[in-house]
């Protein structure tokens, strides 16, 4: 048994069949090939398969793709602009070393733009609660902290 | 890993869902998913059938009065989290939210998910239970309300028949004079806590401690409330208002909880958070109510 799913997915309406079992993360990645979405542990606590839903943070692993349906999706080959510019949020990250081996990349643009959206000028600790759903093996989180201000810079000066 | 294959029912209405529960036996209902879904990714759980209740509509209701906050299936906890006339009549909903999971799985999980998941780690089954509030239960066969005390029945276990639905849960409003206060332990922010408490302290005209209760989470199959009337006493013997020792309230609920050890932390530590985090609750729930009486 298998449904017909139809969404929009970085501002491009798109169909696919699938099984009602299929996660958002699967959708995403094999039925449509925008494999920028990462899925680390699929039971909702690394965050790397975060993506928009209606302009709020969920995980792609905690939600089948027919719940989905009708709805509208930011995966982080959104962000940037459709002429390639990354957005500030990105840019900031490549500034300030936000990222080593990227794998937690795509979860942490994701939230972080969304954050930033809620509260354009986060204290630390802010910044440390809205990704503390979030993990990387890598930077050790500093650089990622960094980056998120700087976002916030960027966001500011170009608003 | 991934699910294994079931029948998806996507109801619009009410009737439609509880009609699918009726007649399918062994039917799940899925909420936010921040549960179940872990549940059916680890294989933990294969339901032939899962009615996504995500498109009714008329669940995703808050109701703000002066009895309480009656929180309707489809409400996420980010929702009830920021809804300024929940916090206001009742405190400790905002403040138990704040400590469930993460921002990010809060945009989709449901209050009332998390009670219907009866974890005896989770915040908002304590905080029900300490309220004494009630979950409102739907079924093809008719409706009825459940009291907190007889709605957690053991780990992951609630009274609900399998063909009931959860369509509210009423967490009653806290009475004049009263302060509240949430505290829990946990190994890294977010996590599951090692145990909680949901404390509430009510003064009379006098300003003297009329009633105090905790709920605890983590500590038992189910949540725990110990009602400490009685080390209240012994709290502001002799003492001017506002200036009260908890430390016998700490004791006197290391007494009564029986908490089990785990690879989280062993029964006689979670035993001694009991004891410090009541101390602390208590305080910080009195002195809240000397705030808001000022
Ligand atoms: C990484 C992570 C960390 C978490 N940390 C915490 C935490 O610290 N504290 C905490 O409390 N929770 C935590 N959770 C769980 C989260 O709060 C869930 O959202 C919540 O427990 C369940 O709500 P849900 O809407 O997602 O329910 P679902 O996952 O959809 O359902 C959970 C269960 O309840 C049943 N159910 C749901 N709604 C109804 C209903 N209306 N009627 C009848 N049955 C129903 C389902 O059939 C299922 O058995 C965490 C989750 C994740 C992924
Ligand atoms: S893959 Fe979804 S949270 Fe880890
Ligand atoms: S950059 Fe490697 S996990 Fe974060």
């Amino acid at each position: 048994m298998t449904h017909e799913v139809a969404l929009t997915v970085n501002g491009v309406h798109r169909t696919a069949r699938v099984p009602a079992r299929r996660l958002l993360s699967d959708f995403l990645r094999h039925d449509l090939g925008l494999t920028g979405t990462h899925v680390g542990c699929e039971h909702g606590v690394c965050g790397c398969c975060t993506v928009l839903m209606d302009g709020e943070p969920v995980r792609s692993c905690l939600m089948f793709a027919v719940t989905a349906a009708g709805h509208d999706i930011v995966t982080v080959e959104g962000l940037a602009a459709p002429d390639g510019t990354m957005s500030p949020v990105q840019r900031a990250f490549q500034e300030c070393h936000g990222l080593q081996c990227g794998f937690c990349t795509p979860g942490f643009l994701c939230t972080v733009t969304a954050l930033l959206k809620d509260n354009p000028r986060p204290t630390d600790d802010e910044v440390l609660e809205g990704i503390s759903g979030n993990l990387c093996r890598c930077t050790g989180y500093q650089n990622i902290l960094k980056s998120v201000h700087r976002a916030a810079d960027l966001l500011d000066e170009e608003a | 890993m991934k699910p294994s294959p079931f029948e998806y029912h996507a109801p619009r209405s009410l009737d439609e869902a509880l009609g699918v529960l009726a007649e399918e036996a062994g039917a799940k209902v899925l909420a936010g998913g921040q549960s179940l879904i872990p549940l059916l990714n680890m294989r933990l759980a294969a339901p032939a059938h899962l009615v996504d209740i995500n498109r009714v509509a008329e669940l995703d209701t808050i109701e703000v009065s002066e009895r309480g906050v009656l929180v309707g299936a489809l409400a996420r906890h980010t929702v009830v989290e920021r809804a300024a006339d929940a916090a206001r009549v009742q405190p400790l909903l905002r403040e138990a939210i704040r400590h469930v999971a993460h921002p990010v799985i809060r945009n989709r999980g449901t209050v009332v998910g998390s009670l219907a998941h009866a974890d005896p780690a989770a915040e908002l089954p304590a905080v029900l239970a300490v309220l004494g509030g009630e979950v409102e239960a739907a079924s093809a066969r008719g409706r009825r309300t459940i009291a907190a005390g007889e709605f957690f029945l053991g780990p992951l276990e609630s009274a609900l028949d399998p063909d009931e639905l959860a369509i509210a849960a009423f967490f009653p409003a806290a009475p004049p004079r009263t302060g509240t206060a949430f505290l829990e332990t946990a190994r890294r922010h977010g996590d599951y806590a090692l145990a909680g408490v949901a404390a509430l302290v009510t003064l009379d005209e006098d300003l003297r401690v009329s009633g105090a209760r905790a709920g605890y989470l983590g500590v038992g199959a189910v949540p725990l409330v110990i009602d400490l009337a009685e080390p209240a006493a012994a709290a502001q013997a002799g003492r001017p208002p506002g200036t009260l020792d908890w430390s016998a309230a700490a004791a006197f609920a290391r007494e009564r909880v029986d908490p089990e050890s785990d690879i989280h932390a062993d029964a006689s530590y979670r035993r001694h958070l009991v004891g410090v985090l009541t101390e602390r609750a208590m305080g910080a729930a009195t002195a809240a109510a000397f705030e808001g009486v000022r």
